[in-house]
């Protein structure tokens, strides 16, 4: 339709070398937002699943609050939120953080609650602390599951940053957002697959962690193959 | 905070429900319209969008998720679908749609939200039907049943509650999804939250916030009653350890 009057490609090196720099600026502002979400939701999930781990009277709530609150979308949870912490990245970022903390706190208890009883009970037979139980015990057990949820988390918040544009800040979603308004084609689909290929490589650089922090998992697949 | 008192004061303004030109009018080739400044003409817009999206995923995604299931191939295909639509931002899908040849609005996002709608159903009748014992399926065959009869009358059955599942994860996933529809000029409650935050009215903002979480939530415990009752009574005890 508007490709007889206007040429509009989906595709084009042409966008990229006249602003490139835009484009490098908004996926700068899409990895950061995601890593720093990240690195905050861990810090948070990792204590909050250990105690929910220690006290299983806690689990049930935080288990069944963490399920309510997944079920409210990300686009009412930023205008929920944006009256209180106005428009812009603070609103995002606490969103994010908040989604990726279901994910992490979920899978940590459950990695943490899968743990062999047998392991648990020789640990502690061995005289272990409750404190080194946890630290050399415990959390290496339930490390792939929490490295599952990590995956998982990382790869949906890369996705999640695109809808902060109701808030004004949406990184590569703004790229998206404004391209839709001005129907620039090429905007739209640089933007969309620079926000696949970011999932794509977080994802990757869990996948290397995990094998690097995991190196009895690696031998224990190479036995298997052999 | 004078946000929450704006909020309350727009819930409970009988105007902000019935908007204050009716709820339904007609566009201009005659067509109906739902009015957008009336939330419940916005919230039967949006559980509109929503079932005609799951409709569209459900009529695709049930035959060949019980076709694939009872052959028991492409597991790994239906693992890549679903991780690949979690990468893909929806916002992505619906203004990729909007510039194309489908145009704005709603019919970009039931498109958009049928695609994924369409993995967890997939996924689930898939693992449903792939997870039937094999001595089952053996025995059937071995009563001279014919396969259509197995996948019919054996796998489906014991498959419900699985396929339930995914239908109410899909459904509760598209309510949710369907609010982006007002950054493309499609309609849905969404629309109160982007109106709010253009015209700097926050208090509808939240408002919009309220509504669109607790008819999420409703759903999601309507749809979990309803796969109670899809679920054959033997089958329910195991439904509940698994969920």
């Amino acid at each position: 339709m508007y490709g007889r009057r206007v040429d509009n490609p989906w595709l084009s090196l042409d966008y990229l070398r006249r602003s490139g720099g835009e484009v490098w600026e908004h996926l700068q502002i899409h990895a950061t937002l995601t890593v720093e979400a990240m690195l905050i939701a861990i810090a948070l999930a990792l204590p909050m699943a250990m105690l929910a781990r220690r006290s299983p009277r806690l689990s049930g709530p935080i288990l069944g609050l963490t399920g309510v609150l997944y079920t409210v979308p990300s686009f009412a949870l930023f205008a929920l939120l944006a009256p209180f912490t106005g428009i812009g990245r603070t609103t995002v970022l606490i969103g994010l953080v908040a989604y990726a903390l279901l994910v992490l706190v979920r899978n940590t208890l459950v990695g943490l609650q899968g743990v062999d009883p047998d392991v648990v009970d020789a640990a502690r037979g061995l005289g272990y602390s409750p404190t080194r139980l946890l630290l050399t015990v415990e959390l290496p057990n339930a490390l792939p599951s929490i490295v599952a949820g990590l995956r998982i988390a990382t790869v949906s918040t890369v996705a999640l940053v695109t809808v902060g544009v109701v808030v004004g800040y949406g990184g590569l979603g703004q790229l998206m957002f404004r391209g839709m308004q001005s129907n620039y084609r090429a905007q739209i689909a640089t933007s969309a697959l620079l926000c696949l290929a970011l999932a794509l490589v977080l994802d990757l650089l869990l996948v290397l962690a995990a094998r690097w922090a995991m190196p009895w998992a690696r031998s224990r697949a190479r036995s298997a193959v052999a | 905070m004078s946000s929450i008192g704006d909020a309350w004061e727009y819930l409970t303004d009988p105007v902000s429900w019935t908007g204050a030109h009716g709820m339904f009018g007609t566009n201009l080739d005659g067509s109906p319209r739902f009015q957008q400044d009336s939330i419940i003409a916005l919230a039967i817009e949006h559980l509109y969008m929503s079932f005609a999206a799951v409709a569209i995923a459900a009529a695709l995604a049930l035959p060949l998720g019980l076709w694939l299931g009872h052959i028991r191939r492409g597991g790994g295909a239906t693992t890549v679908i679903s991780n690949v639509s979690r990468a893909m931002p929806t916002l992505a899908l619906l203004t990729l749609f909007s510039a194309s040849a489908i145009g704005f609005g709603n019919r970009a996002v039931i498109i958009a939200a049928a695609i994924f709608a369409f993995p967890p159903i997939l996924t689930n009748t898939f693992t449903g039907m792939a997870g039937v014992d094999a001595d089952v399926r053996e025995a059937a065959f071995g009563q001279g049943m014919t396969r259509r009869q197995v996948a019919l009358r054996v796998e489906l059955p014991l498959a419900v509650p699985l396929i339930a599942a995914g239908l109410r994860t899909s459904t509760t996933q598209t309510v949710a999804t369907v609010p982006l529809a007002a950054l493309v000029a499609g309609g849905g409650l969404g629309v109160i939250i982007n109106t709010g935050v253009a015209t700097q009215r926050y208090g509808q903002v939240l408002a919009g916030g309220i509504l669109i979480a607790a008819l999420c939530l409703g759903i999601d415990q309507l749809l979990s009653r309803a796969q109670r009752v899809a679920t054959p009574l033997p089958l329910r005890a195991t439904t509940v350890a698994a969920a």
